[in-house]
């Protein structure tokens, strides 16, 4: 189970879109896994023929939990797992094990020991939770007979008593005695079961999550640690987009409808090259310490129709020329908006642009993504009166803004991020 | 062409961007952007796939004759031979 976020413990898998004796590839989508944000079409991290899958369709596993075994012996150009000399089948690879280098989850994502599917099948049985599981086996595998320690020690020491009486009256009045027992306090008695039956009686209707407020929840929770945890500091500057936009059209005139670039695509990738300039603010702070990430993997901050907000990223988005960089803008937003985003586009951001223009917002004062350590805000373009040369004109101007991290940096490098976007901006002929 | 082909590929258009797009109590003459949530990118989708059933290139000068329903059925008619 890949992480698909910071902020992702867990997933679902919904649909495998391979069985065992396929031949996937590296970046084939083999499943479809559910976390609270969306449905994600997972990308392969191995080529070669699977094996077996395991974790079945409908069952939640946390992160780090091997999906499925790909036998990568069986493909000629597998660049890991050479044949061993003994075996006949070379070790198995499995996916989707290697989790992104950055940034550490919040918790120990996954067990180092993998665990074979007759242990888990073992476990299934006896209805033990794995993740709870301490193995005494060989490099702190669970065993079997782990499990069966866990299975034999009572499960639910909180539990109430129920007085006989009780017990006959829920039975008689159809009161579910496991919702009473689950509370804390003293026996449940005959009083508390009427009343549960009354509560009971105009069933009120189940009141399901829905997906979108699963997104809110995520969204909540780690607005919330940004807010707590990162001392932000926040600066804005206006840039003149007279030349850029220039450019632009005169570009646009002379590429087909298809190919058109949007200034949305100029600004991410000025960022892209700022943030490659100052990597004070381009990576994550974890640990109590700053890494900064040798790529700039921009997360594009996509706001979903019907509400809520998806940040699907743009890997190494200081290489890409201008056009494919565009291309890749308008495939991620596409598939947010879809509710089918990729594996790969909720991959770790190292630094996040969010760009409001199109909701006619001047200025945005930005929420810092952990563990990233900057954010970058774009208002509206928008026409206004400018010095230009002595003389007053009208030019197309954007504010900009930084989001930054004070434990990572100070306000003069911020500016320097603001100054080199600027800079880059003013010669939009070199970002092609 | 006629208003009735030419609103026939404005709906078929927006309905592509925008597939739940109410168009049967959408006003004639409101803002397509505003009423419809399009951003930049919507809009860009929107108009290659005007340009695409109409056979006609549009090009960001003419943005402004898009606003609402009203503008852009006037535009292919108007613009595009029969």
């Amino acid at each position: 189970m890949p992480s698909l976020g910071a902020d992702m413990d867990a997933g679902t898998v919904v649909e495998w879109l391979i069985k065992p004796g396929d031949t996937v590839h590296k970046g084939d989508i083999v499943a479809v896994v559910d976390t609270a944000k969306a449905a994600v079409e997972v990308e392969c991290f191995e080529s070669g023929v699977i094996e077996r899958l395991l974790v079945p369709e409908g069952q939640s596993v946390p992160v780090g939990t091997p999906l499925a075994v790909i036998n990568s012996a069986l493909t000629e150009a597998s660049p890991h797992a050479g044949p061993e000399p003994t075996g006949t089948v070379s070790e198995p690879a499995e996916i989707p094990v290697p989790m992104p280098p950055t940034p550490p989850a919040p918790k120990p994502p996954g067990r180092p020991v993998p665990i074979s599917p007759i242990i888990r099948q073992i476990a299934a049985h006896a209805g033990v939770d794995l993740s709870t599981v301490h193995g005494t086996g060989r490099g702190g595998a669970i065993t079997r007979r782990d499990i069966e320690r866990v299975a034999q020690t009572p499960a639910a020491p909180t539990r109430r008593p129920v007085s006989p009486y009780a017990r006959t009256l829920a039975a008689e009045l159809g009161v579910d005695l496991d919702s009473l027992t689950a509370k804390e306090g003293g026996p449940v008695t005959a009083a508390e079961v009427r009343a549960a039956a009354k509560r009971t009686e105009p069933q009120p209707p189940l009141v399901r999550r829905t997906p979108a407020t699963d997104m809110r929840t995520a969204i909540a929770e780690l607005m919330t640690k940004a807010n707590q945890e990162i001392p932000h500091y926040h600066l804005a500057a206006t840039i003149d987009l007279h030349t850029a936009l220039t450019w632009l059209h005169d570009h646009n005139q002379t590429v087909p409808v298809t190919e058109r670039l949007l200034p949305a695509a100029l600004l991410l990738k000025a960022t892209a090259l700022a943030a490659a300039e100052v990597p004070e603010l381009n990576g994550h702070w974890v640990d109590g310490g700053f890494r900064s990430s040798s790529t700039v993997d921009l997360g594009v901050a996509v706001s979903l129709r019907g509400g809520g907000l998806l940040v699907p990223v743009i890997a190494s988005a200081e290489t890409m020329p201008l056009a494919e960089l565009m291309a890749a803008l308008r495939e991620r937003a596409s598939r947010a908006r879809s509710g089918r985003p990729r594996a790969s586009d909720l991959a770790p951001a190292s630094i996040t642009v969010t760009n409001l223009g199109d909701l006619g917002v001047d200025l945005v004062h930005g929420v810092i993504h952990p563990p990233q350590v900057a954010l970058v805000g774009f208002g509206a373009v928008a026409d206004r009166p400018w010095a230009v040369d002595g003389l007053l004109g009208i030019r197309p101007v954007v504010t900009v803004t930084v989001a930054a991290d004070h434990r990572a940096t100070d306000g003069a490098v911020g500016a320097r991020l603001l100054h080199a976007i600027d800079r880059i901006l003013q010669h939009p002929e070199e970002l092609t | 062409m006629i208003d009735t082909e030419a609103r026939a590929i404005v709906s078929a258009a927006l309905l592509a961007i925008v597939p739940d797009a109410p168009l049967d109590t959408l006003d004639e003459t409101t803002d397509l952007r505003d009423s419809l949530e399009l951003d930049s990118l919507d809009f860009l989708a929107f108009v290659e796939q005007l340009s695409h059933r109409s056979g006609r290139r549009i090009d960001e000068d003419d943005y402004p004759h898009l606003r609402t329903l009203a503008d852009c059925t006037r535009f292919l008619r108007d613009t595009t031979a029969a």
